[in-house]
């Protein structure tokens, strides 16, 4: 993408804040519509009709929220710590959204080509944690703080099977490069990495019970990296008010909104590349069966965009489903059984793909 | 160690449980009704805001005795003989001028306790349920139709009639028969 | 040097998305271990009792109505049975049979309230819909015999306000047809769910000997495996020609007496109430509702103390009548007040979270409570 702007352009800072300009795009873009869909989904499932005036079935809900937050007054706690207030939800919007820039939307647009994506990400939305931590305590709360501490807890703690199944992901295709997995998982469905990958033989028939455990275990725990229920707990609604964002008002509770929807995509984006083929079609491309080329990386974009909405139609079914788990059964559920579970599961993996 | 792997296999099995469940109301018409623009039709039976008929009232003050939260004011005069008050719909003469019929529907707790005494059902309950108001003040309800100069007269002419009863009383008289066709009913 | 800690102390205040109304708890906390709970409550008093004083005895119907209004027809019913016994009167059978379908029919709509509001409080906020909507039908069919949703002013001392409508039986009929398999959803989504599971079993135990130091009643003393009901112990009205259980705590997944035990106890009791409906329904003999109601009601002096089995437990009257038109004392025995009181024993060393989710088993109503 890079590359082709700066044919285009000539001019390596402006193709470069362009390129950057486009997954921001895309993830507001998504998190107006992510969260009118869910307000639609959660009120058909629960028999009722949602969001029905703004537009042809409440479509520009989120933009009427939008504009009632913009001009909302700014009221910062007598107490607060201030500088710590006002960067916190800064740097939990930018650990989500740095995590855009390796993600491949398609084969020609990639925010940056680095070799190392999965790495990258799951550093980077580390950010994350330090800036709830903030949030809680500067707001001098005692609700948010149990909320930030609960959320740090939890978030540090589902790092862990998340790393082991990217782990032995990262052992079977041998690359750290989100393009190149998604590159392999090419011509068809059957090659997808949940059916063993794109390799031959007893090895692939071996694989297939253990990638999906592998997916099943990495969809929870990125389910618990965002905090949606059941892990919900920081932003228990019932429990602590709203959690670490308690004192927030106005766009800065706007910006922890777009995180939250922001990283959902994120996550779903990662698992759709590891497990589900990243952009690759199931059963081939238009644009190749009447020769125009150019077709090619559109379909592409609109299959990553297809599973990366899937799974998050997913989590949200979970959400309106499951009540929440405590803190301590979270705690229980990632180390007794999600991590014993993961580490098994890349012994596995391990031996079967030195067959 | 087989608890564990019960406990596994118990969560994963009820969270699919009651995922089929919410998929299936996924499907399921939704049940809203989208007011204003569509208003349910409400039963006969129903309990909304409160309806004299002042044609049929004759001042008899059952409903304000009843009511548990004292919502209604009801004053009366006297009618002097000679005046037609009217029928009321079920066939009985009025006799009492009423002056003040007023019901503070904010203090109204719509329990009906006032539509039963009344012997002409004159008061009853409507199915008017949009009737906020801006002010306060408009809560209360003035259903009298006589104006304040009508009701003074009305009072004017009582206690002239009192003051001449009271006057021929104080002259003996001992041949007139008791006035008993100057008392009310 | 020893460290000087001091334990938190953590304010549920009034205005809470999760307490039943406005209760205010003190909790004393450790970290996310609780010490000690202390309610406060007051925020609803209305005075009852004193208006009952200046009213007539059929005026203070409507005012009952507005104590537990989550099951008014209960209210109404402890006392005009409680002002029906003072006044030693017969009451027709038909007016029996309409009440205690009333009275069943507003256990069942309580006890959805009371299931919906415990698992939006765990996190569950889809039943919550579901059981509302069901609760739509019953709340239609007593808008159709008397015309309000919720607080009815429907049973006078002697009889009823107003006759069944004539579509009411057909309607209940294809209400119990309906129902049914709602509650095998209601088991699916929430009750037999594994998170649901482990965050009430296990939490609240309550055991039997305590709850009846403490006065419990109603479901909270049936969770703990005592099958204590007014409505068999102490048949009022004509409950005694009817065949239904009670169902009482077993400990199916945790202890007996926890906060599972006390909601599952609830399910069961809307299935008893069904079928007390289906064996009434079509028994309603032929009467005048308005037969035995007295035109002026003026008891002989004497006191009376009586109690009926209200969703949330034994809800009793204690009227003294000193001969006059205007009752002298009108005390209520709240069985929610008196089940408020276990919550600092239930909540004793347990998280945070716990505290609601023993809070929602308790099922509270704060206008019963504060009167």
């Amino acid at each position: 993408m890079y590359q082709f702007l700066y044919d285009l352009i000539g001019n390596e800072i402006l193709a470069g804040l362009l390129v950057a300009v486009v997954p921001l795009t895309i993830i507001l873009v998504f998190a107006l519509f992510g969260i009118w869909l869910e307000r639609k989904v959660s009120a058909h499932m629960q028999d009722r009709l949602g969001p029905m005036r703004t537009g042809w079935h409440g479509w520009l809900q989120t933009v009427a929220d939008l504009m009632k937050m913009l001009q909302k007054e700014d009221i910062i706690a007598t107490d607060a710590d201030k500088t710590l207030y006002n960067i916190a939800p800064v740097l939990v919007f930018t650990g989500s959204f740095a995590a855009y820039a390796v993600i491949p939307f398609s084969s020609k647009l990639l925010g940056s080509e680095v070799e190392i994506g999965l790495f990258y990400v799951l550093a980077i939305s580390s950010l994350v944690v330090a800036g709830i931590l903030m949030a809680g305590w500067s707001a001098n709360n005692k609700y948010s703080l149990l909320g930030a501490m609960r959320a740090a807890a939890q978030i540090i703690s589902y790092e862990i099977p998340t790393a082991l199944i990217v782990l032995s992901m990262v052992m079977l295709t041998g690359t750290l490069s989100l393009d190149k997995i998604s590159q392999m998982q090419t011509s068809s469905f059957w090659n997808w990495n949940i059916f063993g990958g794109a390799i031959f033989g007893l090895s692939k028939f071996l694989l297939i019970p253990f990638m999906i455990v592998g997916a099943l275990i990495i969809f929870t725990s990125t389910l618990a990296e965002v905090n949606r229920v059941p892990f919900d707990i920081p932003e228990a609604e019932s429990e602590l008010v709203a959690g670490y964002f308690t004192e927030y008002c106005g766009m800065k509770w706007g910006m922890f909104m777009l995180a939250e929807y922001g990283n959902m995509f994120a996550v779903s984006a990662i698992i759709a590349i590891l497990f589900f083929g990243g952009y690759q079609s199931p059963i081939g491309y238009l644009g190749n069966s009447i020769g125009a080329q150019w077709l090619v990386p559109f379909e592409q974009g609109f299959w990553f965009i297809a599973k990366g909405l899937t799974l998050v139609f997913v989590q949200m079914w979970l959400r309106w489903t499951l009540p929440r788990l405590r803190v301590d059964q979270l705690m229980t559920v990632c180390w007794k059984y999600l991590i014993p579970f993961a580490f098994i599961n890349l012994i596995i993996i391990g031996i079967i793909s030195l067959i | 160690m087989k608890q564990y792997l019960k406990n596994t296999f118990d969560g994963i099995f009820t969270v699919l449980v009651g995922m089929k469940v919410t998929f299936k109301h996924l499907f399921t018409p939704a049940v809203t009704i989208q007011y204003p623009d569509v208003k349910v039709k409400l039963p006969d039976r129903v309990r909304n805001r409160l309806y004299v008929n002042m044609d049929d009232c004759i001042g008899c003050d059952q409903c304000s005795r009843a009511c548990p939260v004292s919502c209604i004011e009801i004053e009366t005069v006297k009618s002097i003989p000679g005046e037609d008050l009217g029928i009321t719909s079920n066939g009985k003469k009025k006799a009492l001028w009423v002056t003040k019929f007023n019901i503070d529907i904010a203090k109204c707790c719509y329990c009906q306790l006032c539509v039963f005494p009344c012997p002409t059902e004159c008061i009853y309950m409507t199915d008017v349920y949009e009737f906020a108001e801006y002010e306060r003040s408009n809560f209360l309800y003035k259903f009298a139709t006589l104006t304040d100069e009508e009701a003074a007269q009305k009072k004017i002419n009582y206690e002239k009639l009192q003051a001449e009863k009271a006057a021929a009383a104080a002259k003996p008289k001992p041949e007139t028969p008791a006035q008993t066709e100057n008392k009310p009913e | 040097m020893a460290l000087k800690t001091e334990t938190m102390v953590l304010n549920m205040g009034p205005q809470h998305p999760s307490t039943h109304g406005v209760l205010r708890l003190e909790l004393d906390i450790e970290g996310e271990l609780i010490l000690g709970v202390k309610p406060h409550i007051g925020y609803l008093h209305r005075c009852f009792e004193k208006h009952a004083e200046a009213m007539t005895y059929p005026q203070v119907i409507p005012y009952t109505d507005r104590l537990d209004y989550l099951a008014a027809m209960g209210n109404n019913f402890g006392y005009v049975t409680t002002v029906e016994k003072l006044l030693g009167i017969q009451i027709p059978e038909r007016v029996e049979y309409i009440r205690v379908i009333m009275a069943e029919l507003q256990r069942i709509a309580s006890h959805l309230v009371a299931i919906a509001t415990n698992g939006a409080d765990i996190g569950a906020l889809t039943p919550f819909l579901y059981l509302f909507r069901d609760r739509e039908y019953i709340l239609s069919l007593f808008e159709m015999t008397c015309g309000a949703r919720m607080l009815y002013n429907y049973m006078w001392i002697g009889g009823l306000s107003h006759d069944i409508h004539p579509d009411f039986v057909r309607k209940t009929k294809e209400f119990i047809i309906h129902f049914r398999p709602t509650i095998v959803e209601l088991n699916n989504l929430l009750t037999f769910n594994k998170i649901f599971i482990e965050r009430t079993a296990n939490i609240g135990i309550l055991p039997v000997d305590t709850a009846i130091n403490f006065g419990a009643s109603g479901p909270v003393l049936r969770g703990s495996g005592l099958p204590f009901d007014v409505r068999k112990e102490d048949p009022y009205s004509i409950y005694n020609r009817f065949d239904f259980e009670i169902p009482t705590g077993k400990g199916l997944v945790g202890t007996v007496g926890d906060c599972w035990d006390r909601y599952y106890v609830r399910v069961l009791e809307m299935e008893q109430s069904l079928r007390i409906i289906e064996q009434a329904i079509d028994k309603i003999p032929e009467g005048d509702v308005h037969s035995a109601i007295p035109k002026r009601i003026k008891p002989p002096k004497g006191t009376v103390y009586s109690r009926v089995e209200n969703p949330r437990g034994e809800l009793g009257y204690f009227i003294i009548s000193d001969g006059n038109l205007n009752p002298f004392r009108v005390k209520v025995r709240a069985p929610s007040f008196v089940n408020l009181e276990l919550m600092g024993e239930l909540c004793k060393g347990h998280l945070v979270a716990d505290v609601i989710a023993i809070l929602g088993s308790l099922d509270i109503v704060l206008g019963e409570i504060d009167r």
